[in-house]
């Protein structure tokens, strides 16, 4: 079945609601923990007519709300702005709702994002990703007072540190790191991208502050420059480069 | 298990318009911020093409040209006082989150970049003109990073992944708010004397919607189930490029930067409907002139019922560097490759104009006479000031969260400053506590999916771009079946940690208590006026109608209506041609 030819998107069915008239079968096997019910953590799988351009996220609603109203997962946007559904399927750190069935078909493996304890199902403890985002001070520094119009940056100050802007907090990046996963002190990938996101901008003055809270030995030398974080970010952005960035403003500007 | 707090001011939502009130609240008053979502998923973050200010950075502009086309835009349905105050103060708005390091696009010179946005128009109707400041086509998700940002550096107090499920009154004033936690299904009641809700909009009543899986217009229901109105819920928004079938946003942008739309013919229709700005017409008119041509048969693909969007005349860094983010939706979710392609749309269920009546200092008022409720507030979608009147220009709603959420959390925190809150009932999380029983014992029952998707679908049907009396009837008495299995509706989920299933099916509930407010104002309306088309009565009829709605819940349940006149001003009604 899942080869099948899936057509021009304006294909012959109505509407978008699954499991009427659905095309393709696809298996889901979920790692399931609900300390509720029991200690350790299991595999439960399931069955559902979908069809190809649904996304992932349709197909786990599917499940939840047709079959087990008890999975817990996290989502809201479902078109991958707003970074909820962050999870492993088939091994990779993916948002559910960017993710179509016709790519896993016919079937898919769901766990929850690795490194942050799970709190149920495919939902995680972000505290301790969110405590990394806070230690490098996100935020614009600058004490000089604030002009009466806009401050000037040209085009091109504006774009050296475009792709840091995307980063949308999923925890995609930070929980694909090997590193992350066996040191909860190392801030993580998606901490230093909105480190950069600051270093780099003409506006701001405390890189010097951010350089020092990430040449400590929880910062960006932790970074074995595996690339997870770059296959694993869903906005493209590239963020190892980043790393290596701000690595060599400590190593080269700053001292 | 109930956990007491007290605060001076309590805001509900952390979307851009809870963090903008954060921001000015917590600097003066003791604040806590409950929202359901951690902020930064909150649905700003969506917003894509640009904010709108009359900077005049790149084209001449004033703040009272972009009134004028706010109140033309809305179908002369505005409150023209707070539109002129809105535009006047859009330009402070702007150069704030700038210096708050939000980064916009650049001129060559080093400004903030301007560019054209539907309905926006040089001296009254000229012409387009370049007004909307953007960040590539993620202009919303900067203005949540950089207000979230803020708050961060503030050290604001975050009760995140927290239900609000009731307001608590006490003769006529606030008392704070009872919330349902999702990590240990815990109540806690929030004892504050000034309350803001910031909880945006409704649109997933619609099968067809740009709108998040949460957005179930909470803040709305639970106002509205104590005794406050709701104003113009008949005005909801279709924006017309929505992905087909899916309807996600595809940013008017992507018109703005020189994309246009095609039928099946490869005709860019919109010039019969709007000779002078052609595709950069205000939305409610793009969607009713797709839907025409849908009717006339000259709707595109195999059902005949989209529309094209193209954009390949269009230079290839234009796409890549001001619309990267509306290009990979198409590639990622219709596997359309738009530099090459046509991108099959349809309108899509985007922004309610409606909400919860307020002033222009966020508080919110009830009656014809505007009578206020001391220590309530309401900013950004949930709330109706009125600057969007019958239909909401583009860019206008990422200005209304800065401008109406500062106003707000400033107001209510000069409100608690010195005043303590009404003393509470004994049993203060009683009313929520039922709610939650309800639907915790029962072991059998109504599925609350099959619920939504019948409300979804036949809203879509019945009261979206076209609406008549027999169809919004028939739409009443879908919505009272709805309702009586709604009562019965069960969870299968018991348990306390993280029950999802349970608040899917609360805002269940206050989905269809605003889609029973959104189809009884809009049967009352028998005239057509911005969004809200009648085919049975096609022509505004300002004699009778030129008033905004205000709806009650009555005590069975139905629902009453109210009307209070529009605040007029320098600008006369006339007929809306582009």
């Amino acid at each position: 079945m899942a080869e099948e030819p899936l057509g021009d998107v304006l294909d012959d069915s109505d509407g978008r609601r699954v499991g009427a008239g659905g095309k393709v079968t696809l298996a889901l096997r979920i790692r399931r923990y609900n300390p509720d019910v029991r200690e350790d953590s299991w595999w439960d799988e399931f069955t559902i007519d979908t069809e190809p351009d649904d996304r992932l996220l349709d197909a786990l609603h599917q499940v939840k709300w047709y079959q087990d109203g008890t999975l817990a997962l996290r989502r809201s946007c479902a078109h991958g702005i707003c970074g909820s559904d962050a999870m492993m399927i088939n091994g990779k750190n993916r948002l559910a709702c960017k993710v179509l069935v016709k790519d896993v078909l016919p079937k898919a493996t769901v766990e929850p994002i690795r490194g942050l304890p799970v709190l149920k199902d495919l939902i995680v403890d972000m505290e301790p990703f969110f405590a990394g985002y806070r230690s490098v001070l996100p935020y614009l520094i600058n004490d000089e007072g604030e002009p009466d119009r806009e401050r000037l940056q040209t085009p091109e100050e504006r774009h050296r540190f475009d792709d840091t802007t995307k980063c949308i907090l999923c925890a995609a990046c930070t929980t694909a790191c090997p590193i992350f996963w066996g040191d909860e002190e190392y801030v993580g990938p998606a901490a230093i991208v909105n480190a950069h996101r600051f270093i780099y901008d003409s506006r701001d003055d405390g890189a010097d502050e951010r350089l020092r809270i990430l040449a400590e030995r929880t910062g960006v030398f932790r970074c074995r420059t595996t690339f997870n974080c770059t296959e694993a970010c869903p906005r493209g952005i590239e963020v190892t480069k980043a790393i290596q960035e701000v690595k060599r403003s400590i190593l080269f500007e700053r001292f | 298990m109930t956990t007491a707090h007290t605060y001076d001011a309590v805001i509900v939502g952390a979307g851009g318009a809870g963090l903008r009130a954060a921001i000015e609240a917590s600097d003066r008053v003791h604040t806590a911020v409950i929202s359901k979502l951690y902020p930064t998923r909150s649905h700003t973050g969506t917003a894509q093409g640009g904010v709108c200010a009359a900077l005049g950075n790149v084209e001449e502009d004033y703040p009272e040209w972009h009134a004028f086309d706010t109140v033309k835009g809305g179908d002369y349905l505005v409150d023209q006082p707070a539109a002129l105050l809105m535009c006047e103060e859009a330009v402070d708005a702007i150069y704030q989150l700038e210096h708050w390091g939000l980064p916009f696009n650049r001129t060559t010179d080093g400004r903030i970049d301007q560019r054209r946005f539907g309905g926006h128009t040089r001296n009254h109707g000229e012409a387009p003109v370049k007004r909307a400041c953007y960040a590539a086509d993620r202009t919303g998700h900067m203005i949540l990073q950089t207000l979230y940002q803020q708050c961060v550096k503030r050290n604001v107090r975050f009760f995140n992944e927290f239900y609000v499920l009731d307001l608590l009154m006490d003769e006529g004033r606030v008392g704070g708010v009872v919330a349902y936690e999702l990590a240990s299904g815990e109540l806690h009641v929030f004892h504050a004397p000034s309350v803001l809700f910031a909880t945006g909009g409704f649109g997933r009543m619609f099968r067809v919607s740009s709108n998040a899986h949460t957005l179930t217009g909470d803040g709305p229901a639970v106002a509205w189930r104590r005794g406050i109105p709701l104003e113009d819920m008949e005005f909801f928004q279709f924006h017309p490029t929505g992905v087909y079938k899916m309807g996600i946003l595809l940013s008017e942008a992507v018109r703005g930067e020189g994309g246009i739309l095609l039928n099946a013919e490869n005709e860019r229709f919109m010039e019969r409907y709007a000779p002078t700005v052609k595709d950069l017409a205000p939305r409610d008119l793009v969607s009713r002139a797709i839907y025409q041509e849908i009717k006339e048969g000259r709707g595109a693909g195999p059902h005949k019922d989209a529309v094209w969007l193209d954009v390949r005349h269009l230079p290839r860094e234009v796409i890549e560097e001001k619309l990267p983010d509306v290009t990979e939706f198409a590639r990622v979710y219709l596997s359309v490759e738009p530099t090459k392609e046509l991108v099959p749309i349809q309108p899509t269920a985007h922004y309610a104009m409606g909400g919860i009546p307020t002033d222009v200092e966020g508080q919110v008022v009830t009656g014809p006479d505007e009578t206020p409720v001391p220590g309530l507030y309401a900013a950004g979608e949930c709330a109706c000031v009125s600057v969007h009147g019958a239909n909401r220009l583009g860019t206008n709603s990422l200005l209304d969260i800065v401008v109406f959420g500062r106003r707000g959390g400033k107001h209510m925190a000069e409100f608690a400053d010195g005043s303590d809150a009404p003393e509470l009932p004994e049993r203060p999380e009683g009313f929520a506590r039922d709610m939650l029983d309800g639907l915790m014992n029962r072991r059998e029952g109504a599925n609350a999916a099959d619920i939504r998707s019948e409300l979804q679908e036949s809203m879509f049907d019945l009261a979206f771009v076209v609406r008549s009396e027999t169809g919004l009837k028939k739409m009443q008495q879908i919505l009272g079946g709805l309702r009586e299995r709604y009562e019965r509706v069960f969870v299968q989920d018991t348990g306390r940690t993280y029950n999802t299933e349970l608040m899917e099916a609360v805002e269940l509930g206050f989905l269809l208590d605003c889609a029973e407010a959104t189809v009884a104002a809009a049967l009352a309306r028998d005239e057509t006026r911005g969004a809200h088309y009648r085919e049975d009565h096609p022509l505004r009829d300002d004699e009778h109608w030129l008033k905004h709605s205000l709806a009650y819940r009555g005590p069975d349940g139905s629902v009453r209506l109210e009307f209070k006149d529009v605040k007029l001003g320098p600008y006369v009604p006339m007929e809306r041609k582009y």
